[in-house]
């Protein structure tokens, strides 16, 4: 398992390389640039920031230029953001994004995996038309909707949770409630649909078919021999999905006046701030492959099939 | 057996983290926006700021934050007008060109001296190519700033020098009755020489930074916040009131004015002018509206038809209908603009305005269908063109105003609506890559020329019009040099009367400030800069 691990990983650099690549192209393409604002500079200063930056230089030099400066593990300085490096930008954004991602996908696994089992267990009667009905309605109503009515009905109207931010400048866990769950909701919902499909079809295969004929009792049959194999779905969206979340959201982050990289990344490329574009995707897809990778391994963990395919 | 294990493993966690969460609750309340006991202040301020060093900076939010950690020769009282910083009073020669500040006796936080070496050290610095100032131009006034700031000559010829330690003298190109204006922005404050020369462009780090006004910089945490706190070496510590200041970049309107409902934030810079009744009603005393030195307009690209003819344009202009833009798109008392310069502008008549300004709107439109029929446009030689517009705030619905007054011209007039990002917008006007576009303009100092300026020949993209006429660019020299400032505010009324009459513009509303302050904030008085410093704020017992 190590050595598929590490192979893995030696393929991810070239995956890397082609995903910096491929943004650094695109992101040149779109009009506009760092430096077009609505009060315009002196033609000289704008020459020179132009310059300073090697935004003069033809793609395929400024390209290799950066790639040289990520090899030293330099990400360079932003373009908007005139006093600091990028690397200091997410390193300020990314912890919060983080726990953000993270706590919203153990809430939902935990919560969308509970009401999936119950769903499937219980299936076409009320409880499973419940959770049907809360998992159409979680995918339904988008985070823009669900934040700002958190918000008023908990932080402003009954004012039991604060309603955005952290706790000026701490890190108060009370304040990542209402954004936890306002980013959770649509993972619980698809992770409560997956769950219910795959528990459905795990109930109906020959293996727990036998351990009910050895006479086991239903919780044990279903705890502990459906679910490992119901979980293999769900352990498949939720390492991508995970990366996703974890990369940060730039409506929650957003609405909830939360300084993540989600919200970095979106107004960095709406000015243009090429550096911090290109280090947030860097830091986007390392997420994604390592998340995919953990996420093969954890397979290989539950389906014993999988170790020797 | 493996699964189990790591299902009690996930178990923990999980339990970990619902117990950490529960903590946390206990242990952190909701923050209090304005809390009187800490005597501090929480403030959702429109954006992140790029820069705080007042050389790099750019933005009216950032200037929010800076202005409290710095003060100029001039700064700015409760109304925003030029009062005594640390210059204590001022000469000027009769010629008007030599200006020569008597600076207080004051340090920086550090305990070193503040004095006129510090100011002609930040002077050259700023305008230095080299520093990459993108405002630097606001001080061209000053003799040879706009050479060296071009590389053409060497700082050290810049007119700016320290007499002695308290004595600073400063000549102009030419004479300036609104250079106390100009002295207050942020462009014009000193910056720490010793602090400056020792830390480089890390000097504005909070570990690093010190100040010379109210309150001095302890974090600031990218996207997040930025934290002031008073700064006792301050030459009026004795009376700033307020201890702690929290900025929030608050780019969500909305969310911004929840914060203040929710009792999290004493101050928001914006709330959505669509929100105004019913924050009245659920914040009352907290809705501040003012009228702002800014104007909304759209410009006619003059490079190439059909806006290279006159009577296109003033039919256009003239078919637009902005009373009902400002009545019926904004909602919060904002004034149909006639003219350019907005009212309350320092020294200025106000005299200028569209000819027809007084005819009633379905005259108007029929005296612009003659117009455009007399350029030849008609059902055989429709007028086709794109009305390009910013797609954030209100912009897109006064868009489809524009469009719809200008389609009910006559049948064959035909407008397209191209929404884009701001960034792209702005890259397409200056490369005069447009028909018609829209676009606003902010004061940068209280003086009409900084909306004038913009349609002179010499300004170059930035007149995204390409208006250029010799008797308005004579006319804005000719006020550059006169230095009765009566005579020089008829001279620019003039120009921009000369201006409105063809029409390179059409001008569309005067923008009015909109704040949520909590009511037992003293010191905040409604301005038309919508400038507030917190050194003079109080609190209402």
């Amino acid at each position: 398992m190590l050595a598929q691990a590490i192979r893995r990983l030696a393929f991810a650099i070239p995956t890397l390389l082609a995903i910096v690549a491929a943004a650094f192209v695109l992101m040149q393409l779109a009009p506009g640039g760092p430096f077009t604002k609505e009060r315009q500079m002196p033609p000289a200063i704008e020459q020179r920031l132009v310059e300073k930056y090697g935004l003069d230089l033809p793609i395929h030099e400024q390209l290799a230029r950066y790639l040289g400066g990520l090899a030293r593990g330099d990400l360079g300085p932003s373009m908007t953001y005139k006093d600091k490096e990028v690397i200091d930008i997410i390193a300020e954004g990314a912890p919060t994004s983080a726990v953000l991602g993270l706590s919203a996908m153990v809430l939902a696994l935990f919560v969308g995996g509970a009401l999936g089992v119950m769903a499937a267990v219980r299936q076409n009667r009320a409880q499973d038309y419940f959770v049907m009905a809360l998992a159409i309605g979680g995918v339904c109503l988008p985070p823009l909707v669900i934040g700002p009515v958190l918000q008023l009905l908990f932080g402003v109207e009954w004012g039991l949770l604060p309603s955005q931010g952290l706790h000026r400048d701490e890190f108060g866990l009370v304040y990542l409630i209402l954004p936890v769950i306002t980013l959770s909701l649509p993972l619980i919902a698809i992770i409560s649909r997956l769950m219910r499909a795959s528990m459905i079809e795990a109930l109906r295969s020959n293996a727990i078919r036998t351990a009910r004929a050895k006479g086991l009792p239903e919780a044990q049959v279903i705890w502990r021999h459906a679910l490992p194999i119901a979980l293999l779905p769900i352990v498949s969206y939720a390492g991508p999905a995970l990366a996703g979340v974890m990369a940060g959201s730039f409506v929650i982050e957003t609405v909830f006046q939360l300084p993540g990289i989600g919200k970095q990344f979106v107004l960095a490329a709406q000015q243009r701030d090429y550096t911090l574009v290109m280090g947030v995707v860097l830091v986007y897809s390392s997420l994604i492959i390592l998340l995919n990778l953990a996420a093969d391994l954890m397979y290989r963990v539950l389906d014993p099939r999988s170790r020797t395919a | 057996m493996a699964f189990w294990t790591n299902r009690r493993s996930l178990l923990a966690g999980a339990g970990g983290v619902a117990a950490a969460t529960s903590l946390g609750a206990c242990a952190n309340g909701r923050i209090v926006g304005f809390d009187k006991a800490r005597r501090s202040i929480d403030i959702a301020n429109q954006g992140e700021p790029l820069s705080l060093d007042p050389h790099k900076a750019s933005g009216s939010w950032e200037n929010n934050i800076i202005g409290n950690m710095f003060i100029g020769l001039t700064t700015e009282d409760v109304e925003s007008k030029p009062v005594p910083g640390m210059a204590e009073r001022w000469d000027t020669s009769e010629d008007g060109l030599r200006w020569t500040f008597y600076l207080r006796r004051a340090t920086w936080s550090d305990g070193e001296p503040c004095d006129a070496h510090d100011f002609e050290f930040a002077f050259r610095r700023i305008l230095n190519p080299e520093t990459l100032a993108e405002y630097a131009s606001i001080l061209y006034v000053i003799k040879n700033a706009e050479k060296v700031n071009n590389g053409e000559l060497p700082v050290e010829q810049l007119g700016v020098r320290a007499i002695d330690d308290l004595t600073l003298e400063v000549e102009l190109d030419h004479p300036a009755a609104y250079f106390p204006q100009i002295l207050k922005h942020y462009t014009a404050y000193p910056v720490p020489k010793h602090i400056v020369e020792r830390h480089g462009a890390d000097w504005i780090h909070p570990d690093n930074v010190v100040v010379n006004g109210p309150y001095n910089l302890t974090r600031w945490w990218s996207n997040y916040i930025v934290h002031l706190e008073r700064n006792p070496a301050f030459f009026d510590a004795e009376n700033v009131a307020l201890e702690h200041i929290y900025f929030y970049p608050s780019n969500d309107v909305n969310a911004a004015a929840r914060k203040v409902m929710s009792g999290e934030a004493g101050w928001s810079t914006r709330f959505p002018s669509n929100q105004v009744e019913q924050l009245r009603t659920a914040l009352p005393g907290f809705v501040r509206v003012y009228q702002y030195l800014t104007c909304n307009y759209f410009s006619f690209n003059m490079t190439r038809p059909p806006f290279n003819d006159i009577r296109v344009r003033q039919a256009l202009t003239m078919a637009y209908d902005r009373d009902f833009v400002a009545s019926q798109i904004y909602r919060t008392g904002e004034r149909p603009a006639f003219k350019f310069v907005p009212p309350g502008i320092a020294d200025y008549p106000g005299t200028a305005r569209y000819p027809w300004s007084d005819i009633p709107i379905a005259e108007r439109k029929r005296e612009a269908e003659r117009l455009l029929r007399a350029a030849g446009f008609g059902p055989n030689n429709p007028l086709r063109f794109e009305f390009a517009h910013r797609n954030t705030s209100d912009n897109p619905r006064v868009a489809v105003v524009a469009q719809n007054d200008w389609k009910s011209i006559a049948p064959w007039v035909t407008v397209e609506l191209r929404g884009t990002e701001t960034q792209v917008h702005y890259a397409n006007l200056r490369a005069k890559n447009y028909d018609a576009g829209d676009g606003g303009w902010i004061a940068d100092y209280n003086d009409a020329k900084t909306y004038l300026y913009l349609l002179e020949t010499r300004t170059g993209a930035q007149n995204y019009s390409g208006y250029s006429n010799p008797e308005y660019d004579r006319l804005m020299r000719e006020s550059d040099f006169e230095p009765d400032a009566a005579r020089r505010g008829e001279i620019l009324a003039q120009a921009e009367q000369l201006m409105l009459g063809e029409a390179p513009i059409c001008t569309s509303v005067f923008i009015n400030s909109l704040n949520l302050v909590h009511p037992d904030l003293t010191g905040y008085e409604n301005n038309l800069e919508d400038i507030h410093r917190a050194r003079w704020f109080g609190i209402k017992a």
